[in-house]
């Protein structure tokens, strides 16, 4: 309120009313509110943009997934039908497609799955004991190890022998997997390129090539590479007796070789951001520990990792909602095959759309949505607390 | 203070615009405006296409009363838009022939090409979004009622009767009827026939005695005999059998092809998709699951990336020398004679698919053994039920395209479908068409001089005229959203069975239930009479 006075009081000269004639209220108040307004009347067509440009597609495409496409005389139709797409993945006739098919789980199934119950459990009565808990606090992580549990309980199922992943938990595969290997892999190499090794710069560039392929290109060299019949390695591959043998056969043969593509093409990435972070990590640190006769080991574990940790934490982060998204590399490498074995959620969704059932692909989209933005959340809040205490 | 005012000032300028435009009386000014301006362009537009229309005719008059010549070409400045699927096959007739046609006409034609597995939606999409970025579509046949229903092809029943260079009758009877006509009507003009069939390698078979595979038994065993030697002498060990499985291309209709002979003994009309009473799917019961074995024992003798193959791929192994035994269209006979491409000239015989001595009884869903009741068109016992998959690749007409562009696409479509064109380019292996008209069939010279000799042209086509006359062919799915049932149900659940992913009863209950919901969705009374219609039968 004092602000608004005080900018009311400003606005009379500023009205160019030099003779002093004192202002009515009224207009005084239409100042004030113009004044307020002006702000919001500037942002709009911005608002607008961003409205028509992001809010628009996803609403519409809220709307897509709770209806059924229909093409009738002269066009098409699109029918509400509630929530029977979401319904035909999680339970229905495409839920061991999208979700996977159960089993019953083994004994190490029991114990990973105990494991982490003990440990959410262990986690969350050290947050009700602890100065910092709210009531909203403990809501949103009940809710998040709910969601966690279920998902472990679904891996452990569809990956329990007579199991079988869906397109949900395959992508899990490619994005955990694929980001560890891919943050370990650059790590070390971009420790081996900051040493003082002959003909580092070049290495360098040849590091980083993997990145500058398109991803479609990658997935047909690997097609080529994996061919066993008429591919590179086919002489190899005869020599060693296993002419009559082909691994992208085989569910996880093929899981694999998606994968070993993509670590192939993305570690560069986690190479080059974690090298510019090693070079930009303060020398005096490793020197006096050096000096006070640190190993080398005790340096990178009690210096360098430290200090690299704020940027590894969002590099992980970029690549992992990246990862997300995989479809080219499953979708040329091996056509999500063989059967649905290589199938991201993405691919789904895509070959969905291309069957013209618009509904479910939009459905998937949004299931994608979901847990991509709950991964993303999760780790996060879990990062910054763990960054903030190291820190 | 003074950014105050300027504030003020900015502000009364944005709300006078945002006012002025939603003001009643300013609207009318600025439309009136625009309305002058169009109309004065139109004025323009019209006196000059007056312009351009009255020197046009003069010059034709001029043309036709001075230099009257056969050669003007009625479609100059025409260009036909064609969509088909990525080739070579298919493809390339249209695109060598296209400069040929621009020649004759005047018309050019650009051929574009997607992926097969993309093309049906592709058409979907651009016809039933007003989008008409095509004005003609090289497509699958049974895909017709989809595009024809909500009215997006244009009828061609009469160009057709008027058409006398197109020779429609020389066109064997089940692809005018059943490729060509729907309702009735003639909507699109075929190009190709389809057929599969199983080759086999007569040099292999003549050397170990064995007779061409009869049944479904004999397929095995031959392919089991060969599977693991060196069938093109080149040291490494070849496959029995080279059947396309890989998922989002051909493998459900290969599925079929085995599946045909246990479903379906009592002629055309019986059909082999669905019980013509419920529109129960037939996919679970003893004689499919008995298909699925067979289907699933091939890929031990095929090679080891069969599950990723596509036609073109078995096509070119089967050349080269590398399988005993395919399934496939006609497609393998002419690319066997290339010199260029093939290895195996004058050693492949073709031969009607294999049957079974052993058919489905509909009312109880069990296996039974062929007798005259059972199997009225049975050969030495054995059922066969050669199946006319996909139906032959046929051009339709995008019924929203321009008048004149009508026009040159249908001459297009005719100008590739007459036999001076037509039967040269079914002899060639790498067009993918096959014969599809009489005088193919009886003119075997053509044959020959395309590098067949006699008695393989003989086989070759007997093969196909067996089928072709066969009272119990199988004809292919054409109720609505075939492509939903066989592309993406039966695809995808054909492709985790072959991976091991689900067992073979699985797999069955899986197509069962996708079809089932399929129909439900599309409503049951309506599938039933489309499928019983495209069976011949009125309800």
């Amino acid at each position: 309120m004092q602000v608004e006075q005080h900018s009311q009081d400003q606005s009379l000269p500023a009205a160019g009313l030099e003779t002093a004639r004192p202002l009515n209220g009224r207009w005084r108040r239409l100042s004030a509110r113009t004044e307020q307004m002006a702000g919001n009347v500037f942002i709009l067509p911005a608002v607008l943009v961003v409205l028509f440009l992001s809010i628009f597609p996803l609403v519409v495409s809220l709307y897509l997934s709770l209806s059924r496409l229909k093409f009738v005389k002269g066009g098409f139709e699109i029918n509400f039908v509630g929530l029977a797409n979401y319904r035909k993945l999680l339970a229905g006739s495409e839920k061991t497609h999208f979700l996977g098919a159960m089993a019953n789980p083994s004994p190490l199934g029991w114990l990973v799955f105990g494991v982490v119950v003990a440990l959410m459990v262990w986690e969350m009565v050290r947050y009700v004991r602890s100065r910092r808990f709210s009531v909203m606090g403990l809501f949103w992580r009940s809710l998040a190890a709910v969601l966690f549990g279920l998902g472990v309980w679904l891996l452990v199922r569809t990956l329990s022998p007579g199991g079988r992943p869906g397109t949900m938990v395959v992508t899990w595969i490619y994005v955990f997997v694929g980001a560890a290997v891919q943050y370990a892999l650059g790590l070390c190499l971009a420790l081996l390129v900051t040493q003082h090794l002959p003909g580092r710069r070049f290495f360098r560039v040849v590091f980083l090539l993997p990145m500058m392929i398109t991803p479609v290109g990658v997935a047909y060299m690997f097609r080529m590479l994996v061919d066993t019949d008429k591919g590179p390695f086919q002489p190899i591959w005869q020599a060693l007796g296993l002419g009559l043998f082909s691994w992208v056969n085989d569910p996880w043969g093929a899981r694999a070789a998606v994968v070993i593509g993509d670590i192939w093409q993305w570690t560069p990435f986690m190479f080059i951001v974690l090298l510019a972070a090693l070079e930009g990590q303060s020398v005096e640190l490793i020197e006096a520990a050096l000096v006070d006769g640190a190993n080398r080991w005790q340096v990178f574990w009690h210096i360098t990792l430290p200090q690299i940790l704020p940027v590894s934490t969002t590099l992980v982060l970029i690549r992992v909602i990246e990862a997300f998204k995989i479809i080219d590399l499953p979708n040329i490498l091996t056509n999500g095959g063989p059967g649905t074995a290589t199938e991201s959620l993405t691919l789904q969704a895509f070959i969905s759309w291309r069957t013209l059932d618009l509904g479910t692909s939009a459905a998937i989209a949004y299931m994608l949505l979901f847990v991509v933005t709950f991964v993303g959340i999760s780790y996060v809040s879990l990062v910054r607390q763990r960054v903030a205490e190291v820190w | 203070m003074k950014s105050k005012l300027w504030t003020l000032v900015a502000l009364f300028v944005v709300i006078s615009t945002l006012a002025a435009q939603c003001a009643a009386p300013a609207t009318v000014v600025v439309t009136k405006e625009v309305e002058k301006v169009v109309t004065q362009e139109v004025d323009k537009v019209v006196t000059k296409e007056v312009e351009k229309v009255v020197t046009k005719e003069v010059e034709v008059e001029k043309e036709v009363v001075v230099t009257p010549t056969p050669e003007a070409k009625p479609f100059e400045g025409v260009e036909v838009n064609i969509l088909t699927f990525t080739g070579p096959q298919i493809a390339e007739p249209l695109q060598r022939r296209g400069p040929d046609f621009t020649e004759l006409t005047g018309a050019k034609i650009n051929v574009i090409v997607v992926p097969f597995n993309e093309l049906y939606q592709k058409i979907l999409t651009d016809l039933a979004t007003g989008t008409n970025s095509f004005d003609a579509f090289v497509f699958a046949p049974q895909w017709m009622v989809d595009y024809i229903v909500p009215g997006y092809l244009e009828d061609l029943t009469d160009r057709v009767a008027a058409d006398e260079a197109l020779q429609w009758d020389d066109i064997a009877p089940f692809f005018r009827n059943f490729s060509a006509t729907y309702e009735g009507r003639i909507y699109t003009i075929p190009l190709d026939g389809d057929f599969q069939m199983a080759y086999y390698r007569s040099d292999l078979l003549e050397q170990e005695g064995l007779a061409p595979p009869e049944t479904w038994e004999d397929y095995l065993n031959i392919a089991k005999t060969f599977h693991g030697r060196d069938l093109n002498g080149d040291g490494d060990p070849d496959y029995g059998s080279c059947i396309s499985k890989k998922r989002g291309a051909q493998a459900y209709w290969m599925v079929w092809s085995v599946a045909g002979a246990f479903l379906q003994s009592q002629g055309t009309s019986q059909g082999a998709f669905f019980d013509t009473e419920t529109m129960e799917p037939l996919v679970n019961n003893e004689a499919f699951a008995a298909a699925l074995d067979v289907y699933n024992e091939t890929t031990k003798y095929g090679p080891p990336d069969e599950l990723n193959l596509d036609v073109g791929d078995t096509r070119g192994l089967f050349t080269s020398g590398r399988c005993a035994l395919s399934i496939d269209w006609g497609d393998i006979g002419t690319l066997a004679i290339d010199p260029e491409t093939s290895v195996v000239q004058d050693k492949v015989g073709a031969v009607i698919l294999p049957g079974s001595p052993r058919v489905l009884d509909r009312a109880t869903g069990k296996l039974v053994d062929c007798d005259e009741a059972t199997c009225p068109y049975a050969t030495n016992g054995v059922n066969h039920a050669p199946y006319a998959a996909f139906g032959g690749w046929s051009g339709g007409i995008n019924a929203a395209a321009d008048p004149k562009v009508k026009d040159a696409a249908y001459a297009f479509f005719s100008y590739m479908s007459q036999p001076a064109q037509s039967n040269v380019d079914v002899t060639i292996g790498i067009t993918g068409f096959n014969p599809y008209r009489i005088s193919q069939f009886l003119n075997r010279q053509l044959w020959v001089e395309a590098g067949m000799s006699p008695e393989a042209a003989s086989n070759y086509l007997g093969a196909i005229e067996e089928s072709l006359n066969s009272p119990n062919m199988v004809l292919d799915l054409r109720i609505p959203q075939n492509q939903r049932y066989q592309q993406v149900v039966l695809d995808t659940a054909l492709s985790q069975f072959l991976a091991g992913e689900i067992t073979r009863d699985e797999a069955m209950q899986q197509i069962y239930d996708g079809w089932e919901e399929i129909t439900e969705e599309l409503g049951r009374e309506d599938q039933l009479n489309a499928y019983l219609g495209t069976l011949g039968i009125s309800k």
